[in-house]
């Protein structure tokens, strides 16, 4: 991580505890035994800094191909959207799930073949065509 | 279950590792393919999915849809890309209310202070995402009934502020009271506030600043998918979430840096408002212009040229001119190199993914801050539709707009030559300083039809 991006890292863990820690006076601890709420935070703390440092060190070269591949990749909602489509709700709820699917299994089809297609493209000075 | 999961996590953060450079970041595409396709089976084998028919429909309905706009000119990407944000943040705020509903159904203890936090957030998020992202497509795109220039009206940051204070206070309201007496009306203000915010924060907004605000709007989507995660419970996405918003977050900070602005002044700057005054002073001066003979003179002269390319080759499609010339000049033994300013064009990265398309090898793609140092050696730089990220006056007059930001030092070469469609000035309506320099020339006309004939006369001179 860089040092332009750790003092952002920081400064997100703590809004991340905080509004841990506000949600969690709300929730009472009956409804929540797992501590669902510290776990989630936890998790989202450390793939932040993770994304940071991983991302920071991506070619400047790249930056398009970086943007439609992690467009791809936030597309995992399709998980969210398969469960509300697919299990046993009201009509309604499960129509909003399909367009949900619908909207992020168009960005995964399109994400990944668009980066596969410019990344493709990069070559090297001698790598013919 | 579970295991799919964790390894859908590992494979994401291996491809975006691979992205650190162009010949690893072959592999990227797969690893993430593999994830995806893990994570949807495990998804939909689990035994709470019991209806199969919706699923497969929207399935197909996205790969109908995703399969052409994977083959959109790469003129076009920038509209596709904001296309594509917008498309995640639908589907996150159609998640959250799909929860909200579902859960109110339930009974009012499903409703957690934590869920409606995260539900409100992921709304919020999503909704404006959308809008936002769909304007912006929209003005990139060019279409007629979006205005391409910044609107701008008096209170315009008030009445966004005050709006969004709106979401928040019945967003708030939602989350004490999620099954209130007011519940069955504030959820649907909740998501027509958010609607309308998004479109609200991106009808000022110009061209130039879309690098910024597209990179803004990748993190608002990551971050609306964090929410999705909380509020599914599911670490996965929390995970892919963050990653999308950590990248859209480095990006928006690299696009700020070298505008020498910050965020804030991005969303509510309104560049439009500066210039108006700025455009009033230098007038009377004179452009120098050259012929094509000339320039193709001086460049077979050169033994260092460089190319700064902008916006303007985009609109004209001449990256494959540009490789022509570049081939040309190559092969009469000229050092050819480009240099990118990183808000070059409508998105990050733009221009180098234009000239990779041209099947220019990256090897001669130079930083900014790796070529302004040598810049007195260049003999030629050849300015194709770029404008103020080559002005000198960012480094020397101050109060101008621009005063402060990174530029290509191109006035430092020793012959600079600029193709330009006409005489206006760029997009922050400032007149560009280095036109009007001594060792600096003209050269009008569309950039495909000027770099053809360069090149042609390249050849002509060549063969004589």
């Amino acid at each position: 991580m860089s040092r332009k991006t750790a003092p952002i890292a920081g400064a997100w863990s703590v809004a991340c505890a905080t509004l841990g820690a506000v949600s969690s006076a709300y929730a009472d601890t009956a409804a929540d035994p797992s501590g669902q709420t510290w776990s989630s935070m936890t998790v989202l703390v450390l793939a932040t800094f993770v994304g940071l440092g991983v991302i920071g060190r991506v070619s400047r070269l790249l930056h398009t191909p970086l943007m439609s591949l992690t467009n791809a990749i936030s597309a995992i909602s399709v998980v969210g959207s398969i469960l509300i489509a697919g299990s046993d709700f009201p009509p309604m709820i499960r129509a909003l799930g399909a367009v949900a699917l619908f909207a992020s299994m168009t960005n995964i089809v399109s994400g990944f073949l668009i980066t596969e297609r410019m990344i493709k493209m990069f070559k090297e000075r001698g790598e013919k065509k | 279950m579970e295991i799919a999961y964790l390894a859908a996590i590992v494979l994401f953060i291996l491809a975006l590792y691979w992205m650190n450079a162009p010949k690893s970041a072959r592999r990227s595409v797969s690893a993430g393919v593999a994830a995806m396709a893990l994570a949807i089976v495990a998804t939909w084998s689990r035994p709470e999915v019991v209806h199969h028919l919706w699923i497969i429909l929207a399935l197909i309905g996205g790969v109908v849809v995703g399969v052409p706009l994977s083959r959109v000119a790469l003129t076009a990407v920038p509209q596709r890309t904001a296309l594509s944000h917008a498309f995640g943040g639908l589907a996150a705020g159609l998640v959250g209310t799909a929860k909200y509903y579902m859960w109110v159904s339930e009974g009012a203890a499903e409703l957690t202070g934590f869920r409606m936090t995260a539900i409100v957030v992921e709304t919020l998020l999503g909704f404006l995402t959308l809008t936002g992202s769909l304007m912006a497509a929209g003005k990139l795109h060019g279409v007629s009934w979006i205005p391409q220039r910044p609107v701008i009206y008096p209170l315009q940051n008030m009445t966004n502020l005050a709006l969004f204070a709106l979401a928040v206070v019945v967003g708030v309201s939602l989350i004490i009271a999620p099954a209130g007496p007011w519940s069955g009306v504030a959820f649907p203000l909740l998501i027509a506030l958010s609607l309308a915010f998004g479109v609200l924060l991106i009808i000022p907004i110009g061209g130039a600043d879309m690098p910024t605000v597209i990179s803004i709007l990748n993190a608002y989507a990551g971050l609306s998918a964090v929410a999705m995660g909380f509020v599914l419970d599911s670490r996965l996405l929390v995970v892919a979430g963050a990653l999308d918003g950590a990248s859209g977050l480095i990006l928006s900070i690299i696009m700020c840096r070298a505008m020498n602005r910050s965020f804030t002044n991005v969303l509510f700057g309104g560049f439009g408002q500066v210039q108006e005054t700025a455009a009033a002073g230098a007038e009377d001066r004179h452009y120098k212009e050259e012929t094509i003979e000339g320039a193709a003179q001086t460049m077979e002269m050169a033994r260092l040229v460089v190319i700064v390319p902008g916006y303007g080759m985009a609109v004209a499609h001449a990256q494959h001119r540009v490789a022509e010339l570049y081939d040309q000049l190559t092969a009469r033994g000229t050092t050819v190199k480009f240099v990118i300013h990183p808000v070059a064009g409508r998105m990050p990265g733009h221009m180098n993914v234009l000239l990779a398309e041209a099947e220019i090898p990256y090897d001669d793609i130079v930083e900014m801050d790796d070529m302004n140092p040598d810049m007195e050696q260049v003999d030629v730089a050849l300015i194709i539709g770029a404008n103020d990220v080559v002005n000198p006056a960012a480094r020397e007059k101050k109060g101008c707009p621009i005063y402060g930001m990174p530029i290509i030092e191109a006035h430092r070469a020793k012959t600079v030559f600029a193709i330009k469609r006409g005489k206006s000035p760029g997009f922050a309506g400032i007149e560009n300083d280095l036109y009007f320099r001594d060792q600096s020339f003209m050269l009008f006309g569309d950039a495909k039809d000027v770099i053809g004939e360069l090149t042609k006369q390249l050849a002509v001179d060549e063969a004589a």
